[in-house]
């Protein structure tokens, strides 16, 4: 009841945002008195809620989705939809979030709004079963896909230790914003997968990753110049053991939490934190700290704690 | 029934008959449900007659369908059901349009020795446990393999065009299928196949049907003593010859006035050629005796008792290639495989081979590329016949689409929690290739996809992890072997199980409590 109170009150507030304001006009609105946007913030944590409210309440809190969508622009947002498994099994991104993303990207003025995964499992059984091909639909969106490595280009990273070149998926060069949209879960080699780990799935050649330190070539990614401007990491249900595929939904923890960054390194030691993981006991997470791509040491952080 | 419409009915029957079947073979995107294949795949004779005898299946009786329509009217079946004799009328066709006077119609004697020698050889070698020979000259599958290995390519090689240019104005229904060819020895039936019948059938009609097709000889001698058949109307006819001309099956002799039933597959373009009215299709009428017996008999009866001596010993032949696969130990490959693995349904590799007629339907169904034919895995015998390869993909753990769509029992349905439970292998893990070993750094790729963690990591040196395999809880799926990046040879492998297992169930434990604060 609570949450379909809480969907009708923000359906009716961004309907009447849409009634009487421009688009710049809806977003400072719903900005409050933390203008001109949220990027003082270091990382914004939700809990209590179902994932596409805990998703409005956070990215107000960062000013809007205004804040990283612009009017006309190419938008991608990377959910993970690694494995042939329903939501409930908490394996990949909740669809109800990636539908909610997409609808503020459009509502921020968004031209076109892309989603893709280059799974583990099959793909058209990936993007099917886990309800986000029907979301990204319903919201409008395009669902593309990521099977083939005609595909992906390849790109350099000059300063990677061991991943100096990889090839990517195109709308990763082609679009304006990238929005990575990872769920936090448990992950047999890399200790846990999150927002740095979820790039896996934008390159086609994961064997070499797996070949050459998978957690180095994890943190090298980090350094590619195109990066996530936005990161949301799922932890609605959280994995804490047989990931990252999962073997029953026993292997999960219901704790209804969101986290918003533009930092995936920070983003990511508080997943670990949340799996009562030290982010320093994840391998790829001190090495990305270490090679400067964020920050690691949650006490130090400004973080905007909110609870439905 | 004189009308020439039996032609045109005929005509658009097959049509769309081949279109289906053609469908069927070359559908890379698994457009039609599961239980959509029973019902079309019920009718074609072979798989039909093989799931009933040797899997036991009591409701695939549609040969016996075909075996009481052949008595009543004749070889319907050859040109309004099977896949192959309605491609061959294509090609035949073509072969007409193309240049008339490459195509050599008008009456022939039949290959009576050779045809029925086929029959014999392919009924003797399966009648002794044995499918291979049925498994090269089943024209359905036959079919089915000309379409995969041939035209399934050129369907995606389009598509992948057409994708390109559609993904330029971002419309992405249309997806690119990555074309991915088979072991190159895996062709050489087929393309043997497709030579054999496409150039007989471009130059000679119906010849391979009535002279190869085992099926069709066997139909062909239930067809002599059919109720309805095509018939010469001896007061019309004037002997001019076109109904022999336009006879693919080149069973028409029209000076005797007289058709080889048993080479007749129903097309009736004999009664669309003839502008007398002189050829019809209807109910027998008893005539006089004309043929004197000698004629018939002797050179049948010889050749019956010659193939039955030639069988004896040709059996002994094949029976020495058992079907079991013996150990590949001595080959270069390093993963020490002993038994390939059969699909899941089949209960083991003896029953699967023994069974399977290498149509290659699972093989298209299959959305992972894990089931491939075979070369020399299940034993010479054994070519063709799909097995999972753990290299080209690996068995999806919620799927049991090639249980659903096998016609002839080969693979028996199994429900999806069943199939969750059946052990098809075992993971072999090698510790001396991994990663972990070799390199001292993080991998698990094997484990990250394992649906039952059967493959899980346990602590190594630091904080390294390294994979650990419980084979009570593998169920064989290959997805370790797949993802595992080592090469030349994988650090993790899958050995088959030469009878399928029961997997016990992964245990669960509760977890401990769900936090309610942030631990930040």
């Amino acid at each position: 009841m609570k949450r379909r109170n809480f969907l009708r009150s923000s359906i009716g507030a961004g309907l009447a945002a849409g009634a009487f304001m421009s688009f710049g006009g809806y977003e400072k609105a719903f900005a409050g008195k933390r203008l001109p946007s949220g990027a003082d913030y270091d990382l914004i944590a939700v809990m209590g809620g179902e994932p596409a409210a805990m998703f409005d309440m956070g990215i107000q809190a960062l000013g809007g989705m205004g804040t990283f969508v612009k009017k006309g622009q190419k938008v991608l947002v990377k959910p993970n939809i690694g494995w042939d498994v329903v939501p409930e099994k908490g394996g990949n991104t909740s669809p109800a979030l990636v539908k909610r993303i997409i609808e503020h990207c459009y509502r921020a003025g968004a031209k076109e709004v892309y989603v893709f995964d280059n799974t583990c499992d099959n793909w058209i059984k990936c993007y099917k079963n886990s309800g986000i091909e029907q979301a990204v639909k319903d919201a409008g969106a395009k669902i593309v896909p990521g099977n083939s490595e005609n595909y992906y280009q390849e790109i350099n990273i000059p300063n990677g230790k061991k991943l100096t070149k990889a090839k990517v998926h195109e709308l990763v060069l082609s679009s304006d914003v990238f929005i990575n949209v990872p769920i936090l879960k448990h992950h047999s080699s890399a200790m846990m997968t999150g927002a740095l780990k979820n790039m896996m799935g934008v390159v086609w050649d994961r064997g070499y990753w797996h070949r050459n330190n998978l957690n180095q070539c994890i943190a090298d990614y980090a350094l590619y110049s195109k990066k996530p401007n936005l990161n949301v990491m799922d932890a609605y249900n959280v994995m804490m053991r047989n990931g990252p595929r999962g073997v029953s939904v026993a292997d999960l923890s219901n704790m209804k939490s969101l986290m918003l960054s533009t930092d995936w390194v920070a983003i990511d030691a508080a997943g670990a934190k949340m799996m009562g993981k030290e982010p320093s006991s994840v391998e790829h997470i001190t090495l990305a700290a270490g090679m400067g791509i964020g920050k690691m040491d949650l006490a130090t952080m400004n973080i905007h704690r909110m609870k439905m | 029934m004189k009308s020439s419409a039996l032609k045109h009915i005929r005509t658009v029957f097959a049509v769309l008959v081949l279109l289906l079947f053609t469908f069927l073979f070359v559908d890379f995107r698994g457009s039609l449900g599961d239980k959509a294949f029973g019902p079309i795949l019920y009718l074609q004779f072979v798989p039909s007659f093989l799931k009933f005898v040797i899997a036991g299946v009591a409701a695939s009786t549609g040969f016996i369908i075909i075996l009481i329509l052949t008595l009543l009217t004749g070889r319907t079946y050859c040109s309004f059901l099977c896949p192959l004799g309605i491609l061959q009328d294509v090609i035949s066709r073509v072969g007409g349009l193309v240049k008339r006077r490459f195509r050599k119609y008008g009456y022939k004697k039949p290959y009576t020795i050779l045809r029925y020698f086929i029959l014999v050889v392919t009924a003797g070698i399966l009648a002794i446990g044995g499918v291979y020979v049925l498994t090269i000259l089943d024209p359905y599958s036959t079919f089915g393999r000309l379409m995969t290995y041939f035209v399934q390519p050129v369907v995606l090689f389009i598509n992948n065009i057409l994708a390109g240019i559609l993904g330029k104005f971002d419309i992405y229904s249309v997806y690119r299928v990555d074309i991915k060819p088979y072991e190159l020895a895996a062709y050489i039936i087929p393309a043997a196949f497709l030579f054999l019948t496409g150039l007989l059938a471009f130059r000679y009609g119906r010849l391979y049907c009535n002279t190869v097709c085992p099926v069709g000889t066997l139909l062909g001698l239930l067809s002599k003593v059919s109720l309805f058949r095509i018939r010469f109307e001896e007061d019309k006819c004037s002997r001019c010859g076109r109904c022999a001309m336009s006879c693919k099956s080149s069973c028409i002799d029209f000076l005797n006035k007289s058709v080889d039933l048993s080479r007749c597959v129903n097309c009736f373009n004999c009664i669309d050629a003839c502008k007398e009215k002189g050829m019809s299709y209807g109910l027998v009428r008893l005539k006089r005796k004309q043929t004197n017996p000698e004629k018939t008999d002797s050179s049948r009866r010889g050749f019956i008792a010659g193939s039955l001596v030639l069988l004896a010993g040709g059996s002994q032949l094949l029976k020495a290639q058992d079907t079991t696969p013996s150990p590949t130990r001595e080959s270069t490959v390093r993963e020490d495989r002993l038994y390939p693995v059969s699909p899941p349904g089949s209960s083991g590799i003896e029953m699967f081979t023994s069974r399977c007629t290498a149509c290659t339907l699972c093989v298209n169904a299959c959305p992972t590329n894990v089931l491939q034919p075979s070369v020399n895995q299940y034993g010479f015998a054994g070519i063709m016949q799909p097995r999972m390869d753990f290299h080209s993909g690996f068995c999806n753990y919620d799927c049991t689409r090639c249980t659903d769509v096998c016609p002839t029992g080969a693979i028996m349905p199994l429900m999806l929690e069943a199939k969750k439970l059946t052990q098809i292998g075992k993971a072999v893990f090698i510790k001396e290739n991994c990663i972990v070993h070799t390199e001292k750094t993080a991998c698990g790729a094997c484990s990250e996809h394992c649906p039952t963690k059967a493959c899980h990591m346990v602590p190594y040196e630091g904080r390294l992890v390294i994979p650990e395999v419980k084979d009570e809880i593998c169920i064989g799926c290959g997805a370790c072997e797949y993802a595992c990046p080592t090469r030349p040879f994988r650090a993790i492998f899958v050995d088959g199980n030469p009878i399928h297992e029961a997997a016990s169930k992964p245990e669960t434990e509760e977890l401990k409590e769900v936090p309610s604060e942030f631990p930040f």
